[in-house]
């Protein structure tokens, strides 16, 4: 890496902090962050890492897929991704998360990475590798011009997605009695349960929530991506793993940054690294990734000790 | 009798595997080439099971071992004339260079261990979820680096002209010296420390047991075993980077944890009886008949029956076909003493 610092370091900076760049970067940290809210959140409750969120991405947006290549009308097409992912989610949580309370982290991430597989195969033997479009949204592409700045419509309502959601979140969090009852359970399972709150209940809420931005974020992709194959969101998924991980499982709040951070960093790589070394982007950010683990394992954004785990 | 019962754990996963490659002998040449991919998965499989099994630790790197043991023992193999057609951006040494069959393994092995071991200073350091993630993060960084850099492999092209040496001789003898080795390492002090912490850390640090320094033993000698199964592969098929990524991955630990993950023979049951399931669904994609019955399912089958018995295992019965245990005679008299 060192001869890539040597000699490009002046161009990267620059190109890093070209407003283009920025405000690009910020809107895939702002997708990456609704993806990260999925996964910590489930895991706060469930104490579950779900390998298989990214298939729900998927699911939704062939679901989109498949309406627009009906010439549905675009609410038709979002409502279907709504109802595929979410029945999905609960069908997940009744037949895998459920059964496997309790079992320790490693049998259930194997059993989400196995339920992950499952999903990619049926969509492949379904759809074909090729996979579908999905062309209603497109329009969103379109840049319009602020202070000089060329910003593409898609990425300003992911932004104001993302932000909406993570308040409206937050209030649900704190200011209703379900969002009790998860912080609750995301603190300590077992008392919370003898104190009254229902396993059951939170945890469906729970996936209810991490399925319905699921669906958001894969009407926000095939905004961007619009050919959508049985691997779609996979790379997504497992960057957002690991920036969930970096930044710290403990706290949603923590899970959160470090989606939005891993995002906005791969925005970053991406806009400003020199064409002949961008195709070793992922090299780039797993290489972050585990020098930020050594140096800080329970995550970046977490104070004093994490949880203490084996998996 | 304690000597005899230990020896019983080698000898019944040794005797699976010959047994495994002498009904190879007898089938038509076809079906030969799934009994050959069942023995070369037992070597992967138990060569995962060395770390995950005796550690309780879960890696997403191995893959990334096996991908470094195939890039070595595939490169050195290919006769020097036939190596610009697929890789003619080298470096000199390796173009110039070509080794036999059993110092390619040798050398696959060597890759694979050494890289572990490079990998498992820093990482071993790491458990719980860091830990998996960080070994996902190395699968990730290799995959993209023999992916793109023409140096020192093919990059994105098939292996094609590697000597196929791996028959159903090899990949059996292969098979057993890594069922050996697991053996071997899982009976040593070494071993027993290690599966001690991982049964309860705290106590086996209390005894004075390094859980970093046998983690990082078994990390090295698993990815040595993993390196060594690579070699074996690439001397079989003609395979290129997409293979050694996700999907083996994913396979490799379904065949452990559905065998069982802290058990030698679990690891060689899960990978022949995923191994046979999957060669059967094989055979029925392409069209086969059985008992009078045509049968025909899509192609793509496969992997939706391997990972829907994956999850049923791990929700039903969450320890594995063979709940983790070794192979052990029924002991007789035992009820009367009772």
């Amino acid at each position: 890496m060192g001869w890539i610092i040597a000699s490009g370091l002046g161009n990267f900076v620059h190109d890093a902090l070209d407003p283009q760049v920025q405000v690009d970067s910020i809107g895939l940290g702002a997708v990456f962050a609704l993806m990260a809210v999925g996964i910590g959140l489930v895991f706060g409750v469930m104490r579950l890492v779900n390998f298989a969120y990214g298939q729900l991405i998927m699911a939704g947006a062939f679901a989109l897929a498949f309406a627009s290549e009906r010439g549905w009308p675009v609410g038709v097409g979002i409502a279907l991704c709504f109802v595929v992912v979410l029945a999905l989610s609960l069908a997940m949580e009744r037949a895998v998360f459920r059964p496997l309370r309790g079992q320790s982290a490693a049998v259930m991430l194997i059993a989400t990475f196995a339920v992950s597989f499952l999903l990619q195969s049926i969509a492949l033997l379904w759809f074909g590798p090729l996979g579908k479009t999905a062309t209603s949204l497109v329009d969103l592409n379109r840049p319009i011009s602020i202070a000089g700045t060329e910003v593409r419509k898609i990425t300003i309502v992911a932004i104001v997605t993302a932000a909406i959601c993570l308040v409206l979140l937050v209030l649900l969090l704190n200011r209703t009695s379900i969002g009790l009852h998860m912080r609750a359970t995301a603190l300590d399972a077992s008392t919370a349960r003898l104190l009254g709150v229902r396993a059951n209940m939170v945890s469906v809420v729970s996936v209810v929530i991490a399925g319905a931005l699921a669906a958001l974020v894969a009407v926000l992709f095939t905004v961007q991506y619009p050919t959508v194959t049985p691997t779609y969101a996979l790379q997504e998924t497992i960057l957002v793993l690991a920036g969930v991980v970096v930044g710290g499982m403990s706290r949603l709040v923590s899970a959160t940054l470090g989606g939005f951070l891993i995002g906005y960093v791969s925005g970053l790589l991406g806009g400003a690294l020199p064409s002949s070394q961008s195709q070793y982007l992922p090299s780039f950010l797993f290489g972050l990734v585990i020098l930020v683990l050594l140096v800080r394992p329970d995550g970046l954004f977490t104070r004093g000790r994490g949880l203490v785990e084996r998996v | 009798m304690r000597a005899r019962h230990a020896f019983v754990e080698f000898a019944a996963p040794a005797a699976l595997v010959v047994g495994t490659a002498l009904l190879g002998t007898v089938v038509s040449q076809t079906t030969e080439i799934y009994f050959v991919t069942a023995l070369i998965s037992v070597s992967t499989v138990v060569a995962l099971y060395v770390f995950v099994g005796n550690s309780g630790v879960l890696s997403f790197g191995h893959i990334a071992f096996f991908a470094v043991g195939v890039w070595a023992a595939g490169v050195l193999s290919v006769p020097v004339a036939e190596k610009p057609a697929t890789m003619p951006y080298l470096f000199d040494f390796l173009s110039s260079t070509t080794v036999g069959n059993v110092p390619s393994l040798v050398v696959a092995a060597l890759a694979g261990g050494v890289f572990a071991v490079l990998v498992g200073l820093p990482l071993m350091r790491l458990s719980g979820l860091a830990a998996g993630i960080a070994t996902f993060a190395v699968l990730g960084i290799t995959n993209n680096l023999l992916r793109y850099y023409e140096k020192i492999g093919p990059g994105l092209n098939t292996f094609s002209s590697v000597p196929e040496t791996t028959g159903l001789l090899q990949a059996a003898v292969g098979a057993v010296i890594v069922i050996a080795a697991a053996f071997v390492y899982q009976r040593s002090r070494l071993g027993r420390q290690l599966r001690a912490a991982r049964e309860d850390p705290a106590a086996a640090r209390a005894v004075g047991v390094s859980i970093y320094r046998q983690r990082l033993w078994a990390f090295g000698l698993s990815g040595l075993l993993i390196g060594f199964a690579g070699g074996l592969y690439i001397h079989f098929i003609p395979i290129n980077v997409d293979a050694v990524y996700l999907d083996l991955t994913f396979v490799t630990l379904a065949m452990l944890v559905i065998g069982g993950t802290t058990s030698l023979w679990g690891a060689v049951v899960g990978a022949l009886f995923v191994s046979a399931l999957d060669s059967l669904l094989a055979e029925m994609e392409a069209g086969m008949t059985l008992f009078g019955w045509n049968i025909d399912i899509p192609d793509g089958s496969r992997i939706v029956v391997v990972s829907s018995i994956m999850a049923l295992v791990l929700i039903l019965r969450p320890s594995g076909l063979t709940g983790g245990r070794e192979f052990s005679l029924p002991r007789i008299g035992r009820r009367a003493e009772a």
